[in-house]
């Protein structure tokens, strides 16, 4: 107790482990979880190594073909729950207190633990790939009866590891529910809340829709494998195909959970560096509101060869095609946002236009998946990897990157280095294209997804995917190099960073004092 | 004026792309009107995407040149218009109902599996297809033919690479051919691209689906979903062949039928050497059970038992004979009894029982394993 009074009347940081062991304070959260998410982006890409090196000529060369799918199943699960989640979460927690005016999140403690029950979470999974066997092998989607009957015992940490990370996400979505609801300053109204924060508790209110359907998926697969249920066993009167029902009712709107973050950063980056205000504000939340709802009622696209009754099959294809319009709405907005401003292209907005030419390059591909006759061609194969890397890597975490160049000054109060991240801007968008791109063709031409080796076919593009791949990991380590050192120091960064950057975050000195908005500021 | 022609060159170019079906990098027009009609809606949404995209990107392209603050642009203060908002909401609901027709229509045909001339029953096991000639009484394993050292980089590798099977499914063409899918294991999915047919293949349930061949010819596909460590090495491959050569290959596969069971039959009165079992033995293990168990015996630990000083291959005879004959529910362990013949059985149980250390000296006979089979079906 005296150590938090003692925090309190000093109004400065602890010093030490223990001041990141205990702390609660909303910036110190925010940039553990923006560590460990870098961390793990790397752990995961150093996976997606392995795969491309594997896959860079025919023939198996490096590793077997069960070591080879637990590569693609644990790169998948540390990208998406320990990447790009905690990413989004990290700048929830540093940006929304500041952006609404609130002195920290609304319940610190609880802050604290959804944090730092990560790293078990993470280093659990890790670890069965060290035990006899392996670790999980059965695709991040994790289909019965692959991941109960004939799957592995280490799927027990697979299943305990999965519940912890949905127990984190679901107690950092409702701190963040919590805070935006009560904690705006006064005059900060509903339609004045900055479209990042906007994206945020839409993205808080799915997570806490679907964490616990996730957490139902792996419990019954705990049961099924070891206590002798057949939720997934037709023998049993169960039946396999809903567990995928099960699994993408959380997985579809787990995919814009981690894409609503992301457009709220790029609502938040094209408008500063137009220097114009967004267009159609009002349209940009009912648009991300419209496509959380839908989000609930797409999710058999991903199952339409399972054998759906056919009236199944069109509603879910009507379905996913209409979900593509509010999409496509926000697009235009931002392009609209653009036109007759006055651009400059800092790294952020560089970030920013990439995201918006390259994801919707993503939501294309996505329009063709939702056509049901031709997914029956797409399905599983690399046009359907293209698909979902476009709009991950070209979206979530290219936004993820773009956000970190827009606020490390505001972090750190250095300056980054500006020409690293020029350079580390353009190798990554040349290389991820580079890597991606052809993976439209591999699959239209017939390559699966999933498998160690391939047809001879498929060579040539898969050789040039792998020299895209080792060149877009490399990149990744000069924005661990920017990064790191922008925390040891450079050039003092202003309170506003960006001429022309909206928002409360902006009238506060960089580096951000540890505590701001003690008091209330005064909205207009 | 200068857009208009771009976009036309550009769309132009698309179209050209069409002649260069089934190349290495586009959608196979594959040989069913299905498969056509699929192609279709894929360059058509295809097309319209590339559409959306040079005007939305052009625009924005065309904004980041010409109101760049270095040119001393000052920026404009809208950031709100209604009208357009409904408009470019309007617009592309009105495309995409334009693209649900067609699109509808196809999706109608594919899942019509009615009035078909030839039911085939396709299961999946790992990692193999078995085909069934429904009412013909005609039934075969189709396994990965392609040499082990050609995957691991020892032999060069031939032209169908991981596409070529021991037994291809014959079909014959200009006839419907429904497919019933089902698994004995895990989810696996049957695709053939050139057919447009992909289903997934679910344990304990059954999926339809129908082809109606256009061409002669060989088709190459793969199981489409991940179904454990050799996903990626068990292809399809059907061969089409006309209606008469059909039922001419359908007759000669019924009399093999028969001339293999009666050869089973006398194999049970004969007593073979132990060298000609241990042959016959390690080709059946190298081809259905090193998969697994491994060519050294030593299995994968934690995953797949080793064979190498194993109780139960080292121990009573019948009940390592049973669990073959009858696999170990709730494990990737399979029944072989259907897949091999009772000499196969015979000789890979020799094998196994007198490799890798295991010197029990045991050698079992194709008779025994009649008399297992026919004790098994007794019990019943
Ligand atoms: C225009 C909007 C979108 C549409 C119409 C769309 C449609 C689809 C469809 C139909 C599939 C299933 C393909 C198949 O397996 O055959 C799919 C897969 C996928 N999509 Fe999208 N998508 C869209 C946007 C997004 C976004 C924004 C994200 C994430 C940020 C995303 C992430 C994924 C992922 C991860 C998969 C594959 C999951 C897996 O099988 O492992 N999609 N999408
Ligand atoms: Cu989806």
């Amino acid at each position: 107790m005296s150590a938090i009074v003692e925090e309190h009347s000093h109004h400065t940081a602890p010093k030490g482990l223990k001041r990141w062991l205990f702390t609660t304070n909303h910036k110190d959260i925010g940039t553990l979880y923006l560590l460990f998410s870098l961390t793990m982006f790397l752990i995961g890409g150093a996976m997606a190594m392995v795969i491309r090196a594997e896959l860079f000529q025919p023939g198996l060369q490096l590793v077997d073909p069960h070591f080879f799918n637990q590569m693609t199943t644990v790169h998948g699960l540390i990208m998406v729950f320990g990447a790009v989640m905690p990413a989004f979460t990290g700048l929830a927690n540093w940006m929304i207190p500041m952006m609404i005016g609130a002195p920290d999140m609304a319940l610190p403690r609880m802050n604290n633990w959804s944090f730092w029950i990560l790293p078990f979470a993470f280093a659990i999974l890790l670890m069965s790939l060290f035990l006899e066997g392996g670790g999980p092998a059965f695709g991040w989607t994790f289909y019965a009866p692959l991941s109960t009957t004939y799957s592995n015992d280490n799927t027990a940490f697979f299943v305990f590891a999965i519940h912890i990370m949905g127990i984190s996400s679901i107690m950092g979505a409702i701190n963040v529910i919590v805070t935006i609801v009560n904690l705006r300053a006064p005059g900060m109204t509903w339609m004045k809340l900055p479209l990042f924060v906007w994206t945020w508790l839409i993205t808080a209110f799915l997570l806490i829709a679907v964490m616990p359907v996730l957490a139902g998926a792996v419990t019954m697969v705990l049961t099924d494998k070891f206590f002798g249920t057949s939720f997934f066993d037709a023998a049993g009167g169960g039946d396999p195909v809903m567990f995928q029902h099960i699994f993408w009712f959380f997985g579809h709107p787990e995919v814009y959970i981690m894409i609503l973050p992301a457009f709220g950063i790029i609502s938040t980056i094209v408008p500063a560096f137009s220097r114009k205000k967004l267009f159609g504000y009002a349209s940009m939340v009912y648009a991300t509101a419209s496509i959380a709802l839908l989000s609930f009622v797409v999710w058999a696209h991903h199952m339409f060869t399972t054998g759906m009754p056919l009236a199944g099959e069109l509603f879910f294809m009507y379905a996913t095609m209409l979900i593509s319009v509010p999409t496509g709405v926000k697009v235009f907005n931002w392009v609209a946002t653009m036109w007759r401003g006055a651009i400059s292209f800092e790294v952020p907005m560089l970030f920013a236009i990439a995201f918006i030419v390259l994801f919707t390059i993503g939501g294309f591909s996505g329009l063709m998946l939702a056509i049901t006759p031709a997914d029956f061609q797409y399905h599983d194969t690399y046009f359907v990897v293209a698909h979902f890397h476009y709009v991950l890597v070209t979206g979530a975490v290219f936004s993820i990157m773009a956000a970190a160049y827009y606020w490390l000054p505001k972090w750190t109060g250095h300056m980054f280095d500006i020409k690293l991240a020029k350079f580390h801007f353009w190798l990554s968008l040349v290389s991820v294209n580079v890597l991606f791109f052809p993976m439209h063709f591999v699959g239209l031409a017939g390559m699966p997804r999933r498998i160690p080796d391939y047809a001879l076919q498929f060579a040539d593009f898969n050789a040039i995917i792998s020299i895209g791949g080792f060149a877009f990991g490399l990149s990744q380590l000069l924005f661990v190099a920017v990064v790191y050192k922008c925390i040891k120091g450079g050039e003092q960064a202003p309170g506003k960073v960006w001429d022309g950057a909206e928002g409360l975050e902006w009238k506060v000195p960089s580096p951000a004092p540890y505590h701001t908005f003690s008091t209330p500021p005064e909205i207009k | 004026m200068k857009i208009c022609r771009l976009v036309v060159a550009f769309i132009a170019m698309l179209i050209a792309i069409p002649s260069l079906a089934n190349s290495a990098y586009n959608m196979r027009q594959g040989v069913t009107d299905i498969s056509h009609q699929v192609y279709e809606l894929h360059m058509t949404i295809f097309l319209i995407c590339c559409v959306i995209g040079v005007i939305v990107f052009g625009i924005m392209f065309w904004a980041l040149i010409k109101h760049r603050k270095s040119k001393g642009v000052v920026a404009a203060q809208f950031h709100e218009s209604t009208k357009v908002e409904i408009l470019w909401t309007a617009i592309p609901f009105l495309i995409l109902i334009g693209m649900a027709i067609p699109a509808t229509k196809t999706l109608i045909a594919m899942e019509d599996t009615s009035k078909a001339d030839l039911t085939i029953k396709v299961t999946g096991s790992q990692w193999k297809w078995h085909y069934e000639y429904m009412g013909h009484d005609v039934e075969f394993y189709s396994l990965l033919s392609t040499p082990k050292d050609e995957i691991s980089d020892l032999k060069e590798k031939n032209e169908n690479y991981l596409l070529e099977v021991d037994k291809h499914l014959v079909i014959p063409t200009d006839r419907k051919v429904r497919f019933l899918m089902t698994s004995d294991d895990v989810i696996h999915s049957w695709w053939v691209p050139d057919f447009a047919v992909k289903k997934d293949a679910n344990p304990g349930f059954i999926n339809e689906a129908w082809t109606k061949v256009n061409d002669e010819g060989i088709y190459r596909g793969q199981c489409a979903e991940l179904c454990g460590k050799d996903h990626g090495f068990m292809p399809v491959v059907v061969e089409a062949v006309s209606p008469d050569k059909f039922d001419t290959w359908l007759n000669d596969a019924k009399a093999e039928k028969a001339k293999a069971e009666a050869e089973s039959q006398a194999v049970a009165q004969q007593t073979l050497s132990k060298e000609e079992l241990m042959e016959v033995g390690e080709q059946t293990y190298m081809a259905y059970c090193a998969a697994c168990h491994q060519p050294t015996g030593l299995g994968l630990p934690g995953v797949f038992p080793a064979m190498k000083g194993s109780k139960v291959v080292t121990g009573d005879i019948k009940a390592h004979i049973d669990i073959l004959l009858l696999g170990r529910p709730g494990t990737a362990m399979q029944s072989f009894a259907k897949q091999l013949t009772i000499k196969q059985i015979a000789g890979v149980i020799t094998y196994k029982r007198n490799s890798w250390g295991n010197d029990t000296g045991d050698v079992i006979q194709p008779s025994q394993i009649q008399r297992e089979i026919d004790a098994l079906e007794e019990g019943k």
